[in-house]
């Protein structure tokens, strides 16, 4: 009997290596567990039949291209698009004869932080289904806690990866800006979106990066990516870890985080690292604006290929071409999509640019410059990843300004182009707390040590209690 | 930094291909106010003498040798076509387009 709860992608390798079970022994253990939990947690929006093979099986979050495999970014405009490729990230997980599982929920275009912004409806956070998994990854997050997939992947725009992985209590990367190929992918904010690895331990993150990280001649952003190094230390002798002042004082911040987050910075005292404050003054206050300009003003663009000329949904209604562009955006994008498409339109219209998307675009400039001058000093910084725990489903729904502040402490290091990476360091009123780790560009594999040693010295049960 | 109209809402919405109805003209006005709002403190900080930032790494352009190779074959490229007629994607004719 394999038990999905417990089963890292790691020992699962080591069973088929070692041919203890068969990929399709495996593949059905998963099956079975979605069979079980999905109706209840609403984690896939499309399962997959058994393709046959004997590699792990992974799960694929709905913005992530799929070769026929329905692929609809928990959009209404998508519903029925079936890819004729395959995105580079899950071409070089099949070339590892990794099995894809399914297609996972997300917030529509990956616009939102609590997967309630889906058109196929939310998923359920597995630790207490009437809170978020967050978003927009919530689905990848939550299956991968509640044993319904080993690892997945996600996209991370500001904060899509982590903070899902906080709220589910599990490992999440956002990788190094142009460290992951997003061919194929639907793409949200072009200098922003990074694909990224969801799994239980800080291991299986490392490897899976390192499966798609690398240089794509598809997407000429990508870049040549250090060798990654599969973490094992216990300790962080050496290691100077910075605590920015501002990521872990903030207002919004609630206790049972905070607590919990010093105490994982206690620890890495402890484990040896030499621990500092220091100080990012303006990229909190300024990161959440700056962002929610950029974001929008490429999501205008990028959104403008749905349009029903070549694919996905198309208005029965139209009575000339202007009209069916304009009804069907209207009847394909739901609610999100259009003010951030709004708001885009009008921060880069004539008149406005300056004042709205070239500001920003400044500000991004100087929270890059605040990022490097602490790396200057600290090898990582240390903060909260979500300042709060799992919140209720239809908290945030009514405010979007409420919802955007769920992202305020992922947010400044994605416009740097950094590199975060989610640890769960404890519960707070049984929910699980993230930490968030920041390296400078390229340090993947410092944070994969950093994330390692303090997972082993936290000793953090990743299965929901309510599932043990 | 100037309020949104409900003439200017409209205007960005034509810009935008988006034709919206009343009850969400009514919603998102009252939305886009507030987070334009809330944006608009990019506007506190004095940065006269700072470089935008456009793309976070410091990559210059990628060159690729210009060499024939397969494309995606047209019956897969009309696959997911709302509408074709022959080789071609069909549109409803050009009425008000500009």
């Amino acid at each position: 009997m394999i038990d999905t709860l417990r089963l890292t992608a790691e020992a699962a390798k080591g069973l088929l290596d070692r041919k203890e079970i068969s990929g399709e022994e495996l593949f059905a253990a998963y099956l079975a567990a979605i069979g079980e939990r999905d109706p209840e947690l609403h984690c896939y929006l499309h399962v997959c039949e058994d393709p046959g093979g004997d590699g792990i099986p992974i799960a694929i979050k709905d913005v992530i291209g799929t070769k026929g495999i329905p692929t609809t970014a928990g959009s209404r405009i998508l519903e029925g698009y079936v890819p004729v490729y395959d995105s580079t990230v899950v071409a070089r997980c099949k070339a590892r004869d990794m099995r894809i599982l399914g297609k996972t929920n997300t917030d529509e275009f990956a616009m939102g932080s609590s997967t309630e912004n889906s058109a196929y409806g939310p998923t359920h956070n597995p630790w207490d289904p009437t809170r978020v998994p967050g978003g927009s990854g919530g689905g990848s997050a939550a299956a991968v806690s509640a044993g319904l997939a080993p690892w997945a992947l996600g996209s991370d725009t500001g904060g899509s990866i982590k903070q899902p992985s906080a709220l589910c209590g599990n490992v999440g990367l956002r990788p190094t800006y142009g460290t992951v190929s997003r061919y194929g992918i639907v793409a949200f904010a072009s200098s922003l979106d990074q694909v990224g690895p969801v799994a239980r331990t800080v291991r299986d993150c490392a490897y899976l990066y390192s499966i798609i990280a690398g240089r794509d001649p598809c997407d000429t952003t990508t870049v040549d990516v250090p060798e990654v190094v599969l973490p094992e230390g216990t300790d962080l002798k050496g290691l100077r870890v910075g605590i920015p002042r501002e990521l872990n004082e903030h207002a919004a911040i609630e206790p049972g985080v905070r607590e919990a987050v010093q105490r994982a910075i206690e620890l890495c005292r402890e484990l040896g690292a030499e621990v500092g404050e220091c100080s990012l003054p303006r990229s909190v206050d300024f990161g959440l604006p700056c962002y929610y300009l950029v974001a929008p003003a490429e999501a205008s663009s990028n959104l403008a290929r749905y349009d029903g000329v070549r694919f996905g949904y198309r208005t029965p209604h139209a009575t000339d071409r202007l009209d069916m562009y304009k009804r069907t955006r209207d009847e394909g994008f739901g609610d999100e999509p259009k003010r951030r498409i709004l708001v885009g339109t009008y921060a880069l219209s004539a008149g406005y640019y300056d004042a709205y998307y070239g500001q920003a675009q400044k500000v991004r400039t100087v929270i890059a410059r605040e990022h490097a001058d602490a790396f200057e000093h600290f090898d990582v910084l240390v903060t909260p990843t979500s300042p709060t725990v799992a919140f209720e489903l239809g908290g945030r729904t009514a405010d979007p300004l409420a919802m955007y502040a769920s992202d305020l402490l992922t947010i400044p290091s994605c416009m740097a182009g950094l590199p975060g990476l989610n640890v769960p360091c404890g519960l707070s009123e049984g929910l699980p707390v993230g930490l968030q780790l920041i390296g400078p560009q390229f340090a993947e594999n410092t944070l994969f040590r950093v994330g390692h040693a303090l997972e082993q010295a936290i000793g953090f049960d990743t299965v929901p209690e309510r599932l043990r | 930094m100037a309020e949104i109209t409900r003439e200017q809402l409209l205007h960005v919405a034509h810009l935008a291909r988006l034709e919206l109805r009343e009850d969400e003209l009514v919603r998102l006005e009252a939305q886009l106010r507030d987070i334009l709002a809330a944006v608009s403190k990019v506007s506190e900080l004095d940065l006269s003498d700072v470089p935008p930032t456009s793309h976070p790494l410091d990559v210059v352009n990628v060159w690729g040798e210009d060499e024939p190779r397969p494309c995606l074959p047209v019956e897969e490229a009309l696959a997911n076509a709302p509408e074709r007629e022959g080789d071609f994607f069909k549109v409803p004719p050009g009425g008000g387009a500009s």
